[in-house]
């Protein structure tokens, strides 16, 4: 490659960082802007101050977001260790074994994700009042496994297909027993993957609005995007931008951190279940 | 116990082979495997397969949350309401421009973004990577609204920066029109999705065999007609997957119109419509039909892609 070639990728580069990054800048910079300095048309906001935050982490607006947070962390973890849990097995089972039937699974995940989230959140929203799981944890946990289960089935069979499944039988022909072979040579060779789907099934939990806004009516279980998207500020007579922005802030940053501490694996897990299997 | 977590699917698979040639240990795989993989199966079609059933059954009654007891069956009269009405038809075209601007835009700038990737020195390569992943794991709805804030007339920036363009000024109020709103909107979503097609298609390019690029290099092809040649036709697979998801993702489009628009300034989507029958005015019946409308446009759409594009995607995502 030549000297003027790399420059004009490395330029490219660049605009791609800056294309990535630009929103979430702005909206890191409005966070940090007083109410006065909303209206200015700055992209800096001048003078920072952390006004945003202390209203909703202690202040007037706290009791609306600190549990919309709880609830958040709570659910998507939850739903996330089902969903992987379940997956596991499957994609053990469609990985490993010789059975009919596994090409209607692996099509079932891929109805269900195609699956248009509101089509069933109309009759949930009957059934879960009816049945009182409006407005609950479980009541939206179990709508996130139509979310996280199928990309979990998906993404942990590719991962689990390039496991060579031959050195658990050496691993037995060496004097192990089965559960051990299973244990000390097919576990850690399995768990990156396991890791990995975790991690892009809690970002598409973490990422529902739909379910989170319609099955839930108060602090009980609604989740942040919901409770940002209701959000009035701490009073109705207040711009709710600068709370708003600053709560964007806050419920990014776990998901940029995982992004930025396992990004190798998630960039092979998501391409992994979607291109090769 | 193992019986009754076997899926009902299970019975009405047919018996391949004769049992007198299935051996023992394939029996024993056989049973193993529906064990393992019966309760995710069950899971996934208890979450998706029974709601849109019950959808389908409640789409024939006139049914009122706020007056349960004037529940009654009109048959398939709330499909013809609902398909006699232009709000639905509006709902359709606005989610048809939507998902037509969107996937043909992240199609040729994912593209453009995964060939700079894949050209990338490998010491930027991870900043690149982690930089892209960004927008993909932002939640739309934070997404939405810092597109929304960055063009409103108070608080946004853009109408400051871009005055020198004709047709923008100070004044310019971007979501007072349908078609200003339809555009913010768009950008917010192609800002948000294009990663996830450009790693889709950056996978793809991966596996363009190099030595055919180089065949191709040697014989004097240009690098337009080596693109047209060599690259694409080795990368449909991929390029066929994420067009096919991410149309279906964008035709359910929610939640940056919840927060942009609120529906206002006809840029109400199909799901918006199906949730503002449903949720905020408590019409199970119109909602519930707006659903399966949704729910059959889906399949539609789908079906005509994996027909129309000859998409094999037990191929293409490596089902073996």
């Amino acid at each position: 490659m030549s000297g003027k070639e790399k420059a004009w990728w490395g330029v490219a580069g660049v605009a791609i960082v800056l294309y990535a990054l630009f929103p979430i800048a702005w909206i890191v910079s409005l966070s940090f802007k007083a109410p006065s300095a909303l209206n200015n048309g700055n992209f800096l906001p001048g003078s920072p101050t952390t006004e945003n935050y202390s209203l909703i982490l202690t202040g007037g607006a706290s009791d609306l977001f600190l549990p919309a947070l709880r609830n958040s962390f709570g659910i998507c973890l939850i739903a996330t260790a089902i969903s992987c849990l379940l997956a596991m097995f499957a994609a053990y089972a469609i990985a490993r074994l010789d059975f009919p039937g596994k090409k209607f699974i692996l099509g079932t995940a891929l109805a269900v994700a195609i699956f248009p989230v509101i089509s069933i959140v109309t009759p949930l929203f009957n059934l879960w009042r009816n049945i009182g799981l409006y407005d609950t944890w479980p009541g939206l946990i179990i709508p996130y496994l139509s979310l996280t289960l199928p990309i979990s089935i998906w993404t942990m069979s590719a991962f689990f297909r390039e496991i060579p499944w031959e050195m658990e039988q050496a691993a037995q022909v060496d004097g192990a027993t089965t559960w051990q072979a299973f244990r000390k040579v097919i576990v850690p060779l399995a768990a990156p993957g396991v890791f990995t789907t975790a991690i892009i099934a809690f970002f598409i939990a973490w990422n529902d609005f739909v379910y989170g806004i319609s099955l839930t009516s108060t602090e009980a279980a609604r989740p942040v995007p919901a409770a940002l998207g209701l959000f009035s500020g701490a009073s109705q007579f207040e711009d709710p931008t600068g709370a708003i922005a600053a709560a964007a802030v806050i419920v990014t940053i776990p998901v940029v951190v995982l992004v930025l501490l396992f990004q190798r694996r998630i960039v092979a897990g998501l391409t992994n279940g979607a291109v090769k299997g | 116990m193992s019986t009754t977590t076997l899926p009902p699917s299970e019975k009405t698979q047919p018996v391949s082979a004769p049992d007198a040639k299935t051996s023992d240990r394939a029996k024993s795989e056989r049973k193993l495997g529906w064990l393992l993989a019966g309760p995710a199966l069950v899971v996934m079609l208890m979450v998706t397969a029974y709601p849109i059933a019950q959808a389908v059954y409640d789409s024939l009654f006139d049914f009122r949350l706020t007056d349960p007891d004037n529940r009654s069956f009109t048959g398939l009269s709330n499909y013809g309401v609902i398909l006699s009405d232009w709000l639905w038809w509006r709902s359709l075209l606005v989610t048809g421009f939507i998902t037509l601007v969107t996937v043909a835009v992240e199609l040729v700038l994912g593209f453009a973004l995964a060939m700079v990737m894949a050209k990338a020195l490998s010491t930027i390569r991870p900043v690149l990577r982690a930089a892209i992943l960004i927008p993909y794991a932002v939640i739309t709805v934070v997404s939405a609204f810092a597109w929304q804030f960055a063009f409103d007339i108070q608080t946004g920036f853009v109408n400051s920066w871009f005055g020198w363009v004709p047709g923008i000024s100070a004044e310019t109020d971007w979501f007072g029109d349908t078609w200003t709103s339809l555009l913010v909107i768009c950008l917010a979503e192609i800002w948000k999705t294009t990663p996830f097609i450009s790693l889709l298609l950056l996978a793809g390019l991966a596996q363009v065999p190099e030595v055919l690029q180089e065949a191709a290099k040697v014989d004097g092809a240009s690098w337009w007609q080596r693109m047209r040649k060599v690259t694409l036709p080795n990368m449909k697979a991929a390029i066929m997957v994420a067009l096919l998801f991410r149309t279906l993702d964008a035709f359910r489009v929610f939640d940056s119109i919840f927060i942009m628009t609120g529906g206002a300034n006809a840029t109400e989507s199909v799901s918006f419509l199906a949730y503002r029958q449903t949720i905020s005015r408590l019409e199970i019946g119109l909602g519930s039909a707006v659903s399966v409308l949704l729910f059959l446009a889906v399949v539609f759409i789908a079906m005509s892609f994996i027909k129309g594009f000859k998409v094999d995607l037990s191929q293409t995502r490596g089902d073996a």
